[in-house]
């Protein structure tokens, strides 16, 4: 009854903190962007050398190849999922990419061949959790220890030197006084960012999280959408071991043990829902940098790295915290 | 070849594993009918239309459209022929808003490939300002409630512009007003000659909207009817094969003294709600959607927080601030999400009857299968549960006798005082009238009942006394000992309740 007796029109609220994206990126992420702010402020005041060009630059290196690992793995998570073989497939795409270039092969067609074994990592774990009911959690935990296990077995554990001098500018050359990988991580971003809310594919991804079935119900291909979500997480990761292999001028089978929690982590801060349907980019680049920042300033406060665990654990538990109590606030609202 | 159906399935079978849900089923219909499927639960109505939707695939049959025989493998197919389908489950993405929702599947693009979110907003607010629904389209679909949710799944069906359009228990969530909103939707599509097969569990409905009904029963076709040439006895013969009398034949529970009293119940959702409810009757909570009776409900299970009011079981105060509060004090709820609130749909039959109950069974850390099995086996047969085996998962069964398990789930834990939030949704006559059959037998138990619903004739027949909620208050209560009660008194007090 009150639908009838209310012809006129709904007005559509849209103020410029919704329709503009970055305004609206500002105002969703507002407590970890402060958080972020804090902790920059608090390291400014205690030590003479965070706010220091090298140290800022160096920063944002070294924040590259999480950030890489963790967008694929904010996909993956919006997409009801998670992808544990990250860390394995980054040291296997390092060592794959050193060895074509010692090789003699061009470098764009080393990278090209480590990115499409990301890609074919990704693809199988797609298969495997889109076409049966096995959890992601054991998929791809599973591929995680038999990649790393190839990866040992094929070079003996031990890493393998560069020989090609170009394939360093990738990990440690600057363009306008700019780390490379900064740059890469960019352009990788807007491209993300584009595919997850500017086309059809990305919005499937969002409802395959939210709800299977109604995605499924409304003609969206779950199966082709979870596989291709776990095939983008899995390039991203071999993207983040060439990023990785080049600044370490060597393939080391050895990397990236652990490189799943500082990108889960980084998701989780910056809002990303572990059942799937809710997150964004936009927050996992804030998650990122937090972590980057904390990792950055304990070590230039030498902090014992035993602590660092027990600081690090502490912060994204009190993050998710934070994100419970205001959930639920909204929610009796 | 020109044809003068629209629709045709012949000789459709479909098999889950060897449970044999759709034998040699054949149906035609014309443009611009309205055709009523009906039958009992588990009778294989939607699985049919779920062929037809390109959810599930059939073992053996056809399917023409404008007489030109058509392959539909998978959801898109089903819309490139003009099908567009509602779903008997709700099946919203709840973490997207509604526009995102409305173009799920089928998002609009611009001119660079990427999706037009402009248009995709502007058409949604059309869409849903033809059918009167005031919400905004940016808004998230989390926390609407059902009938919302599935007036937007009418209206986005609708959009479609199909040549056929699927409605399965579309009124199951709606209550009297949407319901008639609806009904001129259905008419309006009729005018433009599109088809509509509509199921539904209620009888007063087909005869109202549809042309012509097909009756299923256990997967095989039984027979068409045109509406106007049969009767209710005749359809009901028919969906469970054997002559059948009377549906609402129970006489009214009399209560006895007052076993619960609640003095100016106030949360969030509703106001200074008092009431007294007696021993071993049924009292019926009527109102539109929204008027605020599932959210008592909740309010006195522990769900929602009571802001203030007191709440008296057998004369003494309780205080109930979580649903282990409320069983504890004697109080249960079967709730009206039967997906979200009420089953645990990856588990097995077993496993959800026995839930509640499970220290009755549970003897030095082993199950007493026997107790379960035979527990089991009362209330499959009460209720007439239809299933492969108990070790079936509970998301496999049909919806309605998913609604048969939660209710049977709660009453195998015999409280003093239970709350049934729409127990009859989806339900077919049969199984109504074993339900109606099983209150009966609860309140002779001296079990006290509160019963929510939108059927006003379910209300009449069931209820002791009818108490009548209008925007958040409850406005009356009428006991037939007294005052006279028809639908439409009942319906006075729902809508204008509110204003006195
Ligand atoms: N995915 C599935 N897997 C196994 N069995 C299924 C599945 N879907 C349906 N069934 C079985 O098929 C039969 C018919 O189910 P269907 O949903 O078509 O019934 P219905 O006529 O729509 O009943 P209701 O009125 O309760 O909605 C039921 O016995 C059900 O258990
Ligand atoms: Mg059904």
């Amino acid at each position: 009854m009150t639908n009838q007796s209310s012809p006129t029109p709904v007005k559509e609220k849209n103020s410029i903190w919704d329709s503009n994206p970055i305004f609206a990126w500002f105002r969703r992420n507002i407590a970890s962007i402060l958080a972020a702010l804090l902790l920059c402020v608090i390291l400014s005041f205690t030590t003479d050398t965070f706010l220091v060009s090298t140290n800022l630059l160096s920063l944002m290196r070294n924040v590259c190849v999480n950030a890489f690992i963790a967008f694929g793995i904010t996909c993956v998570l919006i997409c009801g999922g998670i992808d544990l073989s990250v860390g394995s497939v980054a040291a296997a795409a390092g060592v794959i990419t050193v060895r074509f270039a010692n090789a003699g092969l061009p470098l764009v067609f080393c990278v090209a061949i480590a990115l499409v074994f990301g890609a074919v990592v990704g693809l199988f774990n797609g298969y495997l959790v889109s076409h049966t009911t096995i959890p992601p959690f054991i998929v791809t935990l599973s591929t995680q220890i038999i990649i790393r296990g190839v990866g040992y077995v094929v070079t003996g554990g031990q890493p393998t030197q560069c020989t090609n001098e170009s394939f360093n500018l990738l990990g440690t050359g600057n363009i306008l006084g700019i780390p490379v990988p900064v740059f890469v991580v960019t352009i990788v971003l807007v491209i993300l960012f584009f595919i997850m809310n500017r086309t059809r594919f990305g919005r499937h991804v969002y409802a395959t999280g939210g709800n299977r079935e109604a995605a499924r119900f409304a003609g969206v291909n779950t199966k082709s959408v979870q596989m291709r979500v776990f095939m983008m997480s899995g390039t991203l990761a071999a993207l983040a071991g060439v990023v990785l292999a080049a600044r370490l001028y060597s393939g080391q089978p050895s990397v990236g043990e652990g490189f799943e929690r500082d990108a889960i982590a980084a998701s989780v801060l910056g809002g990303t829902s572990f059942n799937g349907g809710i997150g964004s980019l936009g927050g996992t680049v804030i998650g990122i940098f937090i972590i980057g920042i904390l990792n950055n300033g304990m070590n230039l406060l030498s902090i014992n790295s035993y602590w660092q665990f027990v600081v690090r654990g502490c912060v994204i538990l009190g993050a998710v915290y934070l994100d419970y109590i205001k959930k639920s606030r909204a929610l009796k609202k | 070849m020109p044809s003068e159906y629209i629709l045709e399935m012949n000789n459709v079978f479909k098999s889950f594993g060897s449970n044999r849900v759709l034998d040699d089923v054949t149906i035609a219909i014309k443009p611009g009918e309205v055709r009523a499927l009906m039958g009992e639960n588990g009778a294989g109505k939607s699985t049919l239309m779920k062929i037809l939707g390109g959810i599930y695939h059939a073992d053996e049959g056809s399917i023409k459209i404008d007489g030109n025989l058509v392959r539909i493998n998978v959801v898109e197919d089903a819309r490139q022929n003009g099908i567009s389908f509602i779903h008997q489950e709700i099946s919203n993405v709840p973490s997207m808003n509604i526009a995102e929702n409305f173009f799920l599947g089928k998002e609009p693009k611009n001119k660079f490939g990427m999706i037009d979110i402009q248009r995709m907003h502007r058409e949604t607010r059309k869409a849903l300002d033809v059918m009167g629904i005031n919400l905004p389209t940016t808004r998230l679909i989390s926390g609407l409630s059902i009938a919302k949710q599935q007036m937007l799944e009418i209206a986005r069906a609708i959009n479609e512009n199909a040549k056929v359009v699927i409605m399965d228990e579309p009124t199951a969530s709606l209550a009297n007003a949407e319901v008639q909103d609806l009904f001129a939707q259905v008419k309006m599509l009729k005018e433009k000659n599109v088809a509509i097969i509509y199921i539904s569990h209620r009888m007063e409905e087909t005869f109202l909207v549809c042309d012509t009904v097909t009756v299923l029963r256990d997967g095989k076709f039984i027979g068409t009817k045109n509406t106007t040439e049969t009767t209710e006895n005749e359809l009901i013969s028919m969906m469970v094969g054997r002559k059948f009398d009377e549906i609402y034949g129970y006489d009214r529970a009399i209560g006895g003294e007052t076993i619960m009293q609640v003095n100016g119940l106030t949360s969030n959702a509703v106001t200074d709600v008092t009431f007294d409810l007696r021993k071993g009757e049924v009292l019926g909570f009527a109102g539109l959607v929204g008027a605020g009776r599932t959210e008592t409900a909740l309010a006195l299970f522990g769900i929602d927080k009571i802001h203030s009011g007191e709440i008296m079981l057998d004369g003494k105060k309780v205080i109930i601030k979580s649903p282990t509060d409320a069983i504890a004090a004697g109080i249960e709820l079967v709730p009206e999400d039967r997906k979200g609130q009420g089953l645990f749909l990856t588990h097995s039959i077993s496993t959800n009857l026995t839930f509640q109950v499970l220290p009755q069974f549970i003897h030095n850390l082993t199950i007493n299968r026997k107790k379960e099995k035979d527990l089991i086996e009362t209330y499959k047969n009460k209720l007439s549960i239809k299933m492969a085996s108990v070790n079936q998962l509970a998301g496999e069964l049909s919806g309605g006798n998913q609604q048969k398990i939660v209710i049977s789930k709660w009453l195998a834990a015999k409280p003093k005082v239970i709350i049934l939030d729409e127990p009859t949704r989806g339900i077919d006559v049969g199984a109504k009238a074993e339900i109606y059959k099983l209150m009966k037998d609860l309140t002779d138990e001296g079990v006290s009942i509160i019963m929510i619903s939108s059927e006003l004739p379910e209300i009449i027949n069931n209820s002791s006394r009818i108490a009548v909620m209008s925007e958040g208050r409850l406005v009356k209560i009428l006991d037939p000992e007294v005052d006279e009660i028809s639908q439409e008194i009942i319906m006075s007090y729902a809508v204008q309740g509110g204003n006195k």
